[in-house]
């Protein structure tokens, strides 16, 4: 395991930001943390990276108690918050450049990181260009190339494609599979993106500063979210059918959809109504219903 | 050794966002020239006034003197006001690292906070005195052309005095900037400090020249004693000519008293040692508060947690 997490408390004054939490992170796995602003994603992030004290409970990153070796954690971790930290006054050579002094990396040995970094992040043509001139999606290949440039084995992005456009998001998300592939680097994130938490190997989902759901993308949709049946030929005979058993129908233009308990009743209808699956298609339920139906809040609207 | 090196790493990163700000860099370099040059453009001939209301009736003195004297004030002042308001302009990246996030950025590195604080006292210290030795070079210049009569051992003092006041400007501006939490707040005191400081510390006006109350209340502010520690080292060397041109001891003690050479407490002159020493335990006494701050703060424990923790 590369972080655990046992029965971890933080509270601010009155509010309790994180209650009790306990989870593992495996090596070398994607792992999401899902949950809406102010359930204490970003605490718990700051509790790990040692930016915030905790109250109580046990946290083990790479081995270490932070109690006791802080500082080897800190060289272990690298993170991409989610509002850039580059400094935006100097060129993108000098923000990797102080960024690797801070872990001791100077001269010949920043110099061969830095090549390394560029040909990983394909860097070459906007380190010497100031952080404002560089587009959002070059701002975030050097975020990525400041948490990475001391080569830690866990890194951690707070919301790392927020505000960006598809293209750039598609471009950050490229990155981040090569960098898993390549050096079998272990990502924590944390995301609004529900189809970027389907991609992950762990989902853990947070509500007011609780664990409420977590297992695998498929773990979690088999137990949360609903399947559904999508008909687009009889449809006036399906929504029938279907209404009559007090399933769950909407009905739109092109075709009829209906929620199911599992693919596996679908099996059922199909033997006993066959006539209308002649044009159909299910589908399985998603991260978003799963969300929903674990926290009772649509993140999209969040 | 490498926690040195990570030192260096920071100070040169929190210069180089300080030069890189061009518009910030002209206007910390620029205010205290500005002030220069409308000192000597406005106050001059009152200054010279003041001088020579101090000499007996109808005595005669060289031009050279009377000018390079009445510059030799003029540059006091703003060497030893641009010491501290030019302090609090200089270090915007401490205040630009808490509103950009960037100082949690550190905090999740494997760097000491007390490193992250030195740093910008460093950087702070630095910059600071490249723009108070580029006013008093302007300064020299000015004087050598009006009348030079600064020994090289005065002008060692002069660089001496300097460096005290930039030392309480910069760690005065450490300590305030430490907890300000926007650029609003930031130029809201730097500007506060532009507008009082030059009064509070006697460097506009000669402390002489107010009432027994506030004269009393400026003595006890240690900024004052770096104003009159400047003073003496820019003017001794004028004085001393005064004094060889045949002005009386009373009328050289009239330009002491009158342009804050000397100061008085409770009726009592302090001496220049004790000027020095007043500034330098103030600096000492700074900078056991700035390491306070910096060690609670490393250990996220607030003032108002230690407030609520002693009820």
């Amino acid at each position: 395991m590369i972080v655990e997490i046992n029965n971890l408390h933080k509270s601010f004054k009155d509010v309790k930001a994180v209650e009790d939490i306990s989870f593992r992170v495996k090596e070398g796995e994607l792992f999401a943390f899902l949950g809406v602003n102010g359930a204490g994603k970003s605490t718990t992030i700051n509790i790990i990276s040692g930016v915030l004290a905790k109250d109580s409970g046990k946290v083990i990153v790479c081995g270490e108690n932070i109690d006791n070796n802080l500082d080897k954690i800190k060289n272990s971790i690298g993170i991409v918050f989610q509002n850039s930290v580059l400094d935006k006054k100097l060129s993108g050579y000098d923000n990797l450049k102080y960024r690797a002094a801070l872990y001791g990396i100077f001269g010949a040995d920043f110099k061969a990181r830095l090549q390394e970094m560029t040909e990983l992040l394909d860097l070459k043509d906007i380190l010497k260009r100031p952080i404002t001139k560089l587009s959002g999606g070059q701002k975030r290949r050097l975020d990525i190339a400041r948490a990475l440039i001391h080569n830690p084995k866990l890194l951690i992005l707070d919301e790392p494609t927020t505000g960006l456009d598809p293209k750039t998001r598609i471009t950050v998300w490229s990155v981040i599979d090569k960098l898993r592939k390549e050096n079998g680097l272990t990502v924590f994130l944390t995301t609004h993106y529900m189809e970027e938490a389907s991609d992950s190997d762990y989902v853990v989902i947070l509500d007011s500063g609780k664990v409420v759901a977590e297992g695998s993308p498929h773990e979690l949709k088999n137990k949360f979210a609903s399947d559904y049946i999508k008909f687009y030929n009889n449809m006036d005979k399906a929504e029938e059918y279907f209404e009559n058993l007090g399933k769950n129908i909407k009905r739109e233009r092109d075709f009829v959809i209906v929620e199911i308990e599992s693919t596996n009743e679908m099996h059922n209808y199909f033997e006993q109504i066959p006539e209308i699956f002649d044009d159909f298609e299910v589908l399985k339920g998603n991260m978003d219903n799963v969300f929903l139906n674990v926290t009772g809040k649509n993140l999209k609207e969040m | 050794m490498t926690e040195f090196r990570k030192l260096s790493a920071l100070v040169g990163r929190n210069t180089k966002s300080y030069f890189k700000d061009k518009f910030l860099f002209f206007t910390s370099m620029l205010t205290p020239l500005i002030l220069l040059v409308l000192f000597f453009a406005f106050l001059r001939n009152i200054y010279l006034d003041s001088f020579k209301a101090a000499f007996p009736p109808d005595f005669t003195i060289d031009n050279k003197m009377l000018n390079g004297i009445a510059g030799a004030w003029l540059l006091s002042s703003v060497l030893s006001v641009s010491s501290v308001t030019v302090a609090f302009c200089a270090n915007m990246v401490m205040v630009d690292d808490k509103i950009n996030s960037s100082i949690n950025d550190f905090k999740v590195a494997p760097v000491k906070p007390a490193t992250i604080s030195l740093s910008y006292f460093v950087s702070n210290f630095f910059v600071l005195s490249l723009v108070i030795f580029s006013v008093l070079a302007v300064g020299c210049i000015y004087l050598a052309i009006v009348g030079w009569y600064i020994s090289v051992s005065d002008f060692f003092l002069i660089v001496l005095a300097c460096l005290c006041n930039i030392l309480f400007g910069t760690l005065l501006a450490c300590i305030v900037l430490n907890f300000v939490k926007s650029q609003g707040m930031q130029s809201a005191i730097a500007t506060l400090i532009s507008a009082l400081y030059g009064f509070i510390s006697g460097a506009y006006m000669p402390i002489s020249s107010f009432g027994e109350g506030l004269r009393i209340f400026l003595g006890l502010l240690p900024g004052t004693y770096g104003v009159a520690m400047m003073r003496n080292h820019c003017m001794n060397g004028y004085l001393k000519a005064f004094a060889d041109a045949g002005v009386p001891i009373e009328g050289i003690n009239a330009i002491k008293d009158g342009f804050d050479i000397n100061v008085y407490v409770f009726g009592n002159s302090v001496p220049l040692g004790a000027m020095y020493g007043i500034l330098l335990g103030t600096c000492a006494f700074l900078l056991v508060v700035y390491i306070a701050i910096v060690v609670l703060q490393s250990k996220n424990i607030s003032f108002k947690m230690l407030k609520k923790n002693s009820k």
